[in-house]
């Protein structure tokens, strides 16, 4: 398979950890969180900073994930107990964030070109590609991503099934009920934004790596690429278990990145980029749903959902 | 029935990304000459083709945003090349992308050009050329519109960048340029300065001003913004502080000159600008970057790679070898200046 397709599902797999930490808020606690394009480039100024100065790839980001916690700690804080708006929350962490991941990283840019990261450490494994009668479907990075993403993932579901887990979801679902149990919905809140933006500042230390610099600017639009991988994955894999739904989101997020392969390919005029990119997205999410109306009866559930018995 | 229902699903998602993949399998085969896609069934019939005329070579172009002075410096590149024997669509085929000011898809487009094992990649600003260098690292890669090539991690030294990235750098004469300040206001002693905090090249240039401010008895003040919408903001805000101002090549700043341009017109306050395409929009005046002319010099860089007469790991970044005043006529009768005649014989291009 073509290069960029490989390298599409490399970095969709390393969006898939924010796409994660997205639906964490956006599905679980039921909570549009905005702090997400900070808290995105946070993970990318510490682990870019921490790096340059010699700390191990490892810890770097690892403590992006710390980082990341307490700006969605504030953001959950802020909401909670200052009683500010969650969207007007998240809204003023993000802001705050740019003025600090400036400051973390001294200057608007760190390139990593040559540092020891996590991406050199992984490339340096040499792990075959995944070769099949000639076809290459996955690179050895990828497999390593992949296998990364999946214990992520798998940690991810085992928590939400956890007692707190299952507080921090009757909180999205059904907050009064939840009360009544004597459950502090604040501290779930605070507890999930903070795991969730955690997430996400490891996607953002991640794809630093991967890209060879961090940049004050690489959170923008971050909540919106992570909102997407969320609701195409959904859509397109199914949300009827929590196993089924984060495999779905992280699929989501391969997904999108495979759009913007696939309209770079597309050779049309380069300031059109953006609008194929959405253009395929709507295909992406309309043809299913308008093929089955084609074919079957009008089903009482859409795509969405599906039964019961997965 | 359920059971049945549900596996179709599932199939049908599983199978819609594999079609949307071998839609652009085909498309990708059909807009790329045959010549240079090695696949399996073009080849065959391709094959005589190549052997008696000359392989074309292609060129990938990552520009990370659409503004003037990026616009030119690619413009001038592939008219150049042209110059040198490369016209796009005969010798070479260009692939023009933009990331349109997005990191990641930047990263995206430099893989297309990897897979596409293009012959020599020119990626235009920074985040394009640091996406480029990490993704290739034997593909040639020439860089335009980068202040700072070393502080980037590009190269390992301006002289000798010892691997496969060189360019031309933008870094512009501020010193030259604050100096036209004096020369269109002699009273003028403090300095607006806008510039975006999330861009490293302007910080350079904003630093390089403050360092010669003294020595040229002026003062100056400072406005970060971080986003466009900002820009008209911080103009009102130096209103009565300053009396005149300096834009850097800063993308964001440059993007939106207009909401400068405004204030400063109302307010009679000067203009003057690191690069032309802003005096061309309504700044009085600038001396040096000419991003057509930095764009034609990477393609003579370009040219030699091509012919495999350097690499880029022995060839310098190179500065904008000539550089040129350009005026704004009009602009100064708008901010209340007069261009004094000494500088209208010695500029180089005098917008009317």
């Amino acid at each position: 398979m073509n290069l960029a397709i490989m390298g599409a599902i490399e970095q969709g797999l390393l969006f898939g950890i924010l796409a994660l930490g997205v639906y964490l808020t956006f599905r679980v606690l039921n909570v549009p969180d905005l702090t997400v394009d900070g808290s995105f480039a946070l993970g990318g100024a510490i682990a870019a900073k921490f790096i340059i100065d010699g700390t191990n790839p490892f810890l770097a980001t690892l403590l992006a994930f710390f980082v990341g916690g307490l700006a969605g700690a504030f953001t959950g804080i802020l909401h909670t107990k200052g009683k500010v708006n969650a969207l007007l929350a998240g809204i003023l962490t993000m802001i705050a964030l740019y003025s600090i991941n400036l400051r973390i990283m001294g200057k608007a840019n760190l390139p990593l070109l040559r540092e020891e990261t996590l991406f050199t450490f992984v490339q340096n494994l040499s792990i075959p590609n995944l070769t099949i009668g000639g076809v290459t479907f996955l690179t050895g990075v990828a497999l390593v991503f992949l296998i990364g993403v999946m214990v992520l993932k798998l940690v991810i579901d085992w928590f939400l099934h956890t007692d707190l887990g299952l507080d921090l979801r009757a909180t999205g679902d059904n907050p009064k009920m939840i009360r009544s149990f004597g459950v502090n919905t604040d501290t779930t809140t605070i507890i999930g934004l903070a795991v969730s933006n955690g997430l996400v500042a490891v996607s953002g230390a991640w794809v630093a790596q991967y890209q060879g610099f961090a940049d004050v600017g690489m959170g923008i639009g971050m909540i919106v690429i992570g909102l997407a991988s969320v609701i195409v994955g959904e859509v397109l894999f199914g949300s009827s278990s929590i196993f089924r739904v984060t495999l779905a989101v992280i699929l989501g997020s391969i997904v999108y990145r495979l759009v913007i392969a696939i309209a770079l390919q597309a050779g049309l005029n380069p300031s059109d980029m953006k609008l194929i990119t959405a253009l395929i997205v709507i295909i992406a999410l309309t043809v299913p749903t308008i093929a089955k109306g084609i074919w079957k009866k009008p089903a009482v559930r859409a795509v969405r959902g599906g039964s019961s018995d997965a | 029935m359920l059971k049945q229902k549900k596996t179709s699903k599932i199939i049908q998602s599983i199978l819609f990304p594999l079609v949307l993949l071998s839609v652009t399998a085909c498309g990708q085969q059909g807009a790329a000459p045959a010549s240079n896609q090695p696949a399996a069934p073009a080849t065959e019939t391709s094959a005589p083709a190549p052997s008696t005329e000359t392989k074309q070579l292609t060129i990938g172009i990552s520009q990370f945003v659409e503004h003037p002075a990026l616009d030119a410096a690619r413009e001038g590149f592939v008219k150049q090349l042209a110059k040198n024997g490369f016209e796009d669509g005969k010798q070479v085929k260009i692939d023009v992308k933009s990331a349109q000011a997005s990191m990641d898809t930047a990263i995206s487009i430099a893989q297309k050009f990897e897979a596409d094992k293009v012959d020599l990649v020119l990626a235009i600003a920074t985040p394009t050329a640091q996406a480029a260098a990490q993704t290739s690292k034997e593909i040639p890669i020439l860089f335009t519109a980068v202040t700072d090539p070393v502080e980037a991690g590009l190269v390992k030294a301006m002289g000798k960048p010892g691997a496969n990235v060189t360019g031309t750098s933008d870094m512009n004469p501020v010193e030259e340029q604050l100096k036209l300040i004096k020369e269109l206001k002699a009273d003028a002693k403090s300095v607006g300065v806008i510039y975006s905090s999330g861009e490293v090249n302007s910080k350079v240039q904003v630093d390089a001003a403050k360092a010669v401010a003294d020595k040229l008895g002026l003062t100056i003040r400072e406005a970060a913004i971080t986003s466009a919408t900002e820009v008209k903001q911080a103009a009102e805000s130096m209103v009565g502080k300053v009396d005149a101002f300096y834009v850097p090549t800063d993308n964001m700043v440059v993007s939106s000159i207009a909401a400068v341009l405004g204030v400063a017109e109302s307010q009679k306050i000067p203009v003057i600008a690191g690069e032309e395409n802003s005096v061309k929009s309504g700044a009085i005046a600038t001396y040096g970057i000419d991003y057509t002319k930095l764009g034609e010099q990477t393609a003579d860089m370009a040219a030699k790679i091509l012919k495999g007469e350097a690499k880029p790991a022995d060839m310098a970044v190179e500065m904008q070898a000539d550089m040129k005043l350009v005026l704004n006529k009009k602009a100064a009768e708008k901010m209340g200046v007069t261009i004094p005649q000494a500088m209208l014989d010695r500029a180089g291009e005098v917008v009317e």
